[in-house]
Parts: structure tokens; sequence; C-alpha cells
């Protein structure tokens, strides 16, 4: 196996924008990708396009060659990947995995969802296509209600409470308030989040992340070849990815994601590094007890304790593991299908110093945690300075 | 289909935002059910609201939903 890096990275700012359709955006953020890394379209050897419900959200398939023809790119291998909201983390996991096994040198992975052109009634429907249609969805499940049911869970057996959830949406929104390319830029308080309107008790809208649009792109390579490119390249040091049940009710305890767990366990072994280690994180906080289940689950804590460390403000920027210093799925928006590879994107941002005012002292060793679903797919990437 | 009997309630929301095809339900009780033939199942309760451990009995399927009520 070939050791992997990251050599180019580029986003759109994710938000609602009426005149931008879904190419313009796939094509801006691997556009953006590629100037980063000062490579050319000719350069690229294969294409992997993450993106969830194009079909559904805009009407177009064929999506993978389309957005890359949109480039000036063909005659090479383009390809979509559907795995829910963690598409690109999945598309990024399979290119990475070409990249250490020698198919291909170069490889362009890019993220995409176009979803404010629907009302909020339809996107529910749509994004509930993650779930199991013919049991719980058919029950009345929203991915708010699958969630919902996980936190009541979660507050019954560890008494995680309500004002733990909302910390989470306050730290995010305040790293998504510094941060140019977030949906929302607005600082909230504890009253606000606590008071919110319900969506799915106990989950009111700020528990829960923005329907956005937006794409988010990188460049990968061997990293022998990475000087080509960069000379910043992020190694990726581990990744995995894992599956399970699609219905909530067929997981065995819903307070703990056992894809999460799985391709944890294996990123840290190919890594060889613990969850200690970590120094930051980028985690799938689509609900503020995601980000709480995510941290335990990756290990940061014991099972139970992700509330109490959230309110405690050990995952702001300033604390001992920051978590989420782009704002987060709640904050920097997440638009589902570019979520896994704009994660990438923030932690390699990190990696290299170029987070500005969001900057994090230590940045060696960073985590991204994208999850499909209700946990049917996970995706753990750790990346390192090379 | 078949009667899915007695259980507890595993856990359970209040829905307040659907699709819609289920926007004149809201708001509603959703819950998964820890049925004691041992599987469990997503469905709606009625009535009186349930929490995390109540006893619930089988009412009815509608539209192939299993309804439950909590039990007295």
């Amino acid at each position: 196996m070939r050791q992997v890096a990251v050599v180019g990275i580029g986003k759109t700012a994710f938000g609602a924008f009426p005149d931008r359709d879904l190419r313009s955006l796939a094509v801006e953020a691997g556009q953006k990708a590629l100037e980063n890394a000062g490579a050319k379209p000719s350069q690229v050897e294969a294409f992997y396009l993450g993106n969830f419900a194009g079909p559904s959200f805009v009407g177009q398939n064929h999506l993978a060659p389309y957005v890359a023809a949109g480039m000036g790119i063909t005659g090479i291998p383009a390809t979509r990947f559907e795995a829910a909201c963690a598409s690109s983390g999945a598309a990024f996991f399979h290119a990475v995995s070409a990249v250490a096994a020698g198919l291909y040198d170069v490889l362009l992975i890019t993220g995409v969802e176009k979803m404010t052109s629907q009302p909020t009634p339809k996107v529910t429907e749509i994004l509930a296509g993650a779930g199991d249609l013919c049991g719980e969805v058919r029950a009345g499940a929203t991915f708010p209600a699958l969630f919902a049911m996980i936190a009541r869970r979660h507050m019954y057996q560890y008494g995680t409470t309500r004002e733990q959830m909302a910390a989470v949406a306050v730290k995010n929104h305040a790293n998504g308030a510094k941060n140019p390319l977030a949906h929302m830029r607005k600082v909230i308080t504890m009253e606000q989040a606590l008071n919110g309107k319900p969506i799915s008790e106990p989950l009111t809208v700020y528990d829960c992340s923005l329907i956005s649009d937006g794409a988010a792109a990188v460049l990968i390579a061997p990293l022998e070849r990475a000087a080509e490119f960069t000379a910043k390249p992020v190694r990726v040091l581990g990744i995995a990815q894992a599956s399970d049940n699609v219905a909530l009710d067929e997981k065995e305890d819903i307070t703990t994601l056992r894809a999460v767990k799985i391709s944890a366990e294996k990123a840290y072994k190919m890594a060889g590094v613990k969850p200690a280690d970590i120094q930051f994180a980028e985690v799938h906080d689509c609900f503020t007890i995601a980000e709480i289940v995510a941290i335990e689950d990756l290990g940061f804590v014991t099972k139970g304790e992700g509330g109490p460390y959230s309110l405690a403000g050990k995952t702001c920027i300033q604390g001992e593991r920051p978590v989420n210093t782009s704002g987060g799925l709640k904050a920097k928006g997440h638009p589902v299908g570019a979520t896994g590879v704009g994660q990438i994107c923030d932690v390699v941002q990190q990696i290299r110093g170029e987070a500005d005012e969001r900057q994090v002292r230590r940045n060696s060793l960073g985590l991204a945690q994208n999850l499909g679903g209700s946990g049917a797919t996970s995706v753990v990437t750790i990346l390192g300075a090379a | 289909m078949t009667n899915p009997g007695s259980g507890t309630v595993y856990t359970e929301t209040v829905v307040f935002s659907q699709s819609e095809a289920y926007v004149n339900d809201v708001p509603y009780q959703l819950a998964i059910i820890q049925l004691e033939s041992g599987r469990r199942l997503t469905g709606r309760i009625d009535g009186e609201r349930a929490q995390i451990g109540d006893k619930v009995k089988f009412v009815e399927f509608r539209k192939d939903v299993a309804f439950f009520r909590k039990s007295a």
C-alpha cells in the first residue's frame, strides 16, 4: 500500500443560492481544488463524485461525467457514490484506496448537494429516503425524529441534558460565525438554543443542522509525488468505512453507533494512534446529540461523558480538544453530499495552519467523521502533517 | 399483518415537523417498542403520552402502521 496525501482543497461557500445549479457548484469546488494544487484538468486520472440525492432534489442523473465535463475532464472513469450523508466520505475512502493500491496517481473527489430549490417538507421526504421506507419512515419517522429518539434514550441511560445538547449548538454557531464560508454566521445564546421551535422532542430547530447548497473537493496523490503539487501536503494516516443496519429499530443500542466504532477502531489502528492522540476533529453533527454520541464513539470520552464534556467547553477552539472549528453541520451548513469532503478540507486547512481566527494551536493530527443516515454508513479519516 | 402484541417503550419522540404525506398528523408520538416477542418495532402511540419504560399494548394497524396505547 502506498502512502496517500491530500495535495489540493477547494470549497464553495455553503448556503442558499437560488441562482446556482448543482453543476456550477461542483465545478467551482473542483476547479478551486485543482488551482490549489497547481494541477491541470488533464492530470486527473479518475473523478469520484459524492452526491446523495441530486436526482430527487434537482432531477439530474448521470452526475459524475456531467460534473467532470463541466471542468473539461473527459475520457477517464467518472463515478458517483451514494451513501446518504456519507456520500462524499465514501467517495473519498474509495479514492484513497485506489491511489494506495496503485490504480491511479492523481484523483479528484468532489461532493455536492443542491437542496434549497425544494420546500422544507419535500426536503424532509427526500432525506427520509436514507431511512427504512417500509418500516420506520412509513410509521412517521423523519431524520430529526430518529435522532430525537437517540437523544431521548441517551438522556435516559446517561442523564444527558438539554443544556448539554444546546452547548453544542452554541459552540458550533460561535465557530461558524468566524468561518467566511459558513451558511449561518450568527452567534446564538444558550437561552435561544433552549427555547427554539420544537421540531421533534426533545430537539428544537437549534439542535438541527441546516438545509444547504454547496460543494467541496480535494485532489489526492501518492505522497512521493505530493511535492509536485504543494509545499504543504497532508497525509492520510488512517481511513476506514463501515456499515450497519439502516433502520434504527434494528440497532441493538441506539446510544452507540456501531459503524462509527468499527470504522474508528480500524482507522486508529491503520494510523498507529490512539483516540487520546487526536488533537482536533470535525464530526458529523447533523443534530447536536450526534456530536455528543460521536465524541463518545470515537473514544475521546467514555460513553455518557459526551454531554458534560461539551457543556464544560472542552470542545471549543480554545478547549483541550476542539471539535467542529468550522461551525460543523449546524452552522457551516449541511449540503449532505458535500459534507464528507468538506470535513476533509476543514481538517487539512487546520493542519496547514490556514484557519485564521479559528486556528487551533495543536494542529498536527486531526480526524474527520462522516455519518450516513442514522448510522448505517460511517467513514473515519485521520490526517496528519507530512 | 400479524398482531405484534404488547411491549415496553424503548424510546420515543413527539414529531412536529413532517413531509407533506404526514403533515396533517402532526403533532404525534412516535416510538420504538420493545416487544415481548424480543424484537423492536417503530410505531405510533395514541392517546395518553407514554415515556421510556412504560408498558403499551397494540391497538390496530392503520395503513400498515402499528398503533399502541399506554397500558392502564
